[in-house]
């Protein structure tokens, strides 16, 4: 992978400036030869999976020995793990007592086959609850292990919790994404925000053909003003507050489009209730165009992004909110929820507005569409505040000083000489 | 003193990173919020005060310390917010002395008041305290005029350590630029001044390098006319 990616670095310097790769080749120096495993339970689809397909060759070209493991069972294993995620994510699940046996058998399976690797390591990372009981099967173990969660676990389903608690406990650390979602735990809890990758197809630049190209594909006018919220079809991320807002601000943007952007929901009866209502909202207003997109249409989203003039995402519960990262790096000032991650992005007159109501929102589009100076200025704000603070070269640092505090038994500050 | 001569050591440029931990204490109120500040550690109260210049925040916040900007944003009591936003953590002899501050303007503020105000749930003041992973460039610099050069190259992590962090660590509470002119003797006065004059709280690390940029600039453009 190695030499497949041995410009890698060069290519993130050309997004985030040589300065910031020469910080992390001079942060990794000492690191040189160590051993790191990244342990999930996917390589293809998902966030972590994401991430991680570019975290382990970056980390390998800054000369760390670093592996990707993935921990894979039997359906069951499965239908456990995602009323785990679930439950993290504040949902009553109960789980039966057949699907933990199943989901503690496939870690105890997984941890003989990965024993060597390992058993090797220096620093052990173990994303999210599905591999988080190997570490029963590792008493002996001399690395650190960590454990990454990537859920929003701000209001977890205690029982399932304090079921997980049990393994998670026995780790040497943890990372949550926000502080709202740290929980208690007897070793140090670490913050370390998500991040977007630049160099993916969601928001690498695109020709100006690739780009105009949706105009057609979806019957937008180009030349009238175009705000865009692109989530799944859930009631958290309030579809019908946006075109509520949307209303609101037609009636003095008489040309204004909307477009809905998310997956499909045909898996998901409660994703399809709220695709009804979103479609019945709209009355079947034609500048409101409702998509359903396949889960690999990043191109078309990035499209999408680029053409509008105001992504929103008016969401009332959220996670840490990537879509919003991913907009803002496309110079578009967000409009947003006032909730989770969206806070710490959307800085209020500065890279968007944080809004409460239909009606906050549908104000701030009105604004922006008539100052449209401001609308350039804020969008030019947001994405260097992204550069700056949530591209994946920003996690790679975290993850490497992080390395040092669990190697280094130091309280707050730990001197490489 | 002849600066071409030196015998003391050159200026090792360091660099740092900042990781952030949850503490696991949470505020709702001002009489929780005073009551975690009696007892959290000095760690804790230098993050919301200066760990804002080296983690994810924006270069222009309203408030410059994170107790100001949570009492305005989630308590929406601008009057003290304003009061919190106007302590300069400069002006204290250590963190301890901050720390009795804050309480003071806390509990002020709590007597005027008739009631307690909450904070909405998922609004809690989270206290956060981090650790530095401090570790050499590989760069030094053997006479101040090379700094001229140098500083506009400085990553941030590197002006926080030798500008901010640096008042915390030395024992007289100045900079290591500072310090390591002290060296030359009077040479350099009038440059140490004009460092010591730069207000490092309201500002960015960004522009800090730049205003730390220009005084060597400036300084030796004079000195070589």
């Amino acid at each position: 992978m190695n030499e497949i990616n041995g410009n890698l670095l060069d290519k993130y310097a050309a997004v985030t400036g040589q300065d910031v790769i020469e910080h992390l080749r001079q942060l990794a120096q000492p690191l040189n030869g160590l051993r790191v495993v990244h342990v999930n339970s996917t390589r293809i689809g998902g966030g972590v999976a994401e991430i991680l397909h570019k975290m382990v060759p970056l980390m390998q070209e800054l000369g760390i020995q670093t592996s990707w493991e993935v921990i894979t069972g039997e359906q069951v294993f499965y239908q456990c793990t995602k009323g785990f995620h679930n439950a993290m994510q504040g949902n009553h699940v109960n789980i039966p007592e057949s699907q933990l046996r199943a989901y503690e058998e496939t870690n105890a399976k997984t941890a003989e086959t990965l024993r060597p690797v390992l058993e090797e390591a220096d620093v052990v990372f173990i994303h999210d609850p599905q591999p988080a009981a190997l570490i029963r099967h590792f008493p002996e173990r001399k690395g650190k292990w960590v454990w990454r969660c990537h859920i929003d676990v701000s209001k977890p389903f205690r029982p399932v919790w304090k079921y997980l608690r049990n393994f998670v406990s026995g780790y040497d650390a943890s990372i949550f994404s926000l502080s709202s979602f740290a929980q208690q735990l007897p070793h140090s809890v670490y913050l370390i925000a998500p991040s977007i990758d630049p160099l993916h197809d969601k928001n690498v630049d695109l020709e100006k053909s690739e780009i105009r190209e949706v105009y057609n594909r979806f019957n937008i006018r180009p030349r009238e003003p175009m705000i865009l919220q692109v989530s799944r079809y859930d009631r958290f991320k309030d579809p019908i507050g946006v075109i509520q807002a949307y209303k609101l601000a037609k009636k003095f943007v008489p040309t204004l489009q909307l477009v809905l952007a998310g997956g499909g929901a045909s898996d998901d009866p409660e994703g399809e209730a709220v695709l009804n209502e979103v479609r019945l909202a709209a009355e079947d207003d034609p500048d409101v165009h409702i998509l359903l997109l396949p889960s690999d249409a990043h191109r078309t989203i990035n499209a999408l992004q680029r053409v509008s003039d105001i992504v929103l995402q008016k969401s009332v519960r959220e996670g840490f909110g990537l879509t919003v990262t991913e907009a803002m790096w496309k110079n578009k000032p967000v409009i947003g929820g006032d909730t989770g991650g969206i806070r710490i992005q959307v800085i209020n007159h500065h890279t968007g507005f944080l809004v409460n109501t239909p009606e906050g929102a549908a104000l701030r589009i009105r604004y922006l569409l008539h100052n449209s100076d401001k609308l350039a200025e804020m969008g030019d704000k947001a994405k260097e505040f992204v550069r700056q603070n949530f591209l994946i070269t920003r996690h790679l640092r975290e993850y490497l000083t992080l390395i040092y505090a669990l190697l280094y038994n130091s309280t707050d500050r730990i001197l490489l000489d | 003193m002849n600066s071409d001569d030196i015998s003391f050591a050159p200026f090792e440029i360091k660099d740092c990173a900042l990781i952030a931990i949850a503490t696991g204490q949470r505020a709702q109120n001002l009489r929780e919020l005073s009551t975690i500040l009696n007892s959290i550690s000095t760690d804790s109260i230098y993050y919301h005060f200066w760990g804002g210049l080296l983690r994810p925040r924006f270069d222009d916040p309203e408030f410059h310390n994170d107790f100001a900007g949570w009492v305005a944003h989630a308590l929406h009591d601008k009057v003290l917010a304003e009061r919190l936003a106007v302590i300069d953590p400069v002006d204290f002899e250590d963190l301890d002395a901050l720390r009795q501050e804050l309480i003071e303007v806390l509990e002020e503020r709590q007597d005027e008041l008739d009631y307690p105000i909450w904070a909405p749930s998922g609004n809690q003041f989270e206290f956060i305290r981090s650790q530095t992973v401090v570790f050499s460039t590989n760069h030094t610099v053997n006479q101040p005029m090379e700094f001229v050069e140098i500083i506009p190259q400085m990553s941030v992590g590197t002006i926080f350590f030798h500008f901010i962090d640096a008042k915390r660590r030395n024992p007289n509470s100045i900079d290591d630029f500072q310090n390591w002119l002290l060296n030359f003797g009077e040479e350099y006065e009038k440059l140490r001044q004009g460092i010591n004059e730069i207000d490092a709280y309201f500002s960015t690390l960004v522009n800090l390098r730049n205003e730390l940029a220009k005084l060597f600039e400036k300084f030796f453009r004079k000195a070589k006319a």
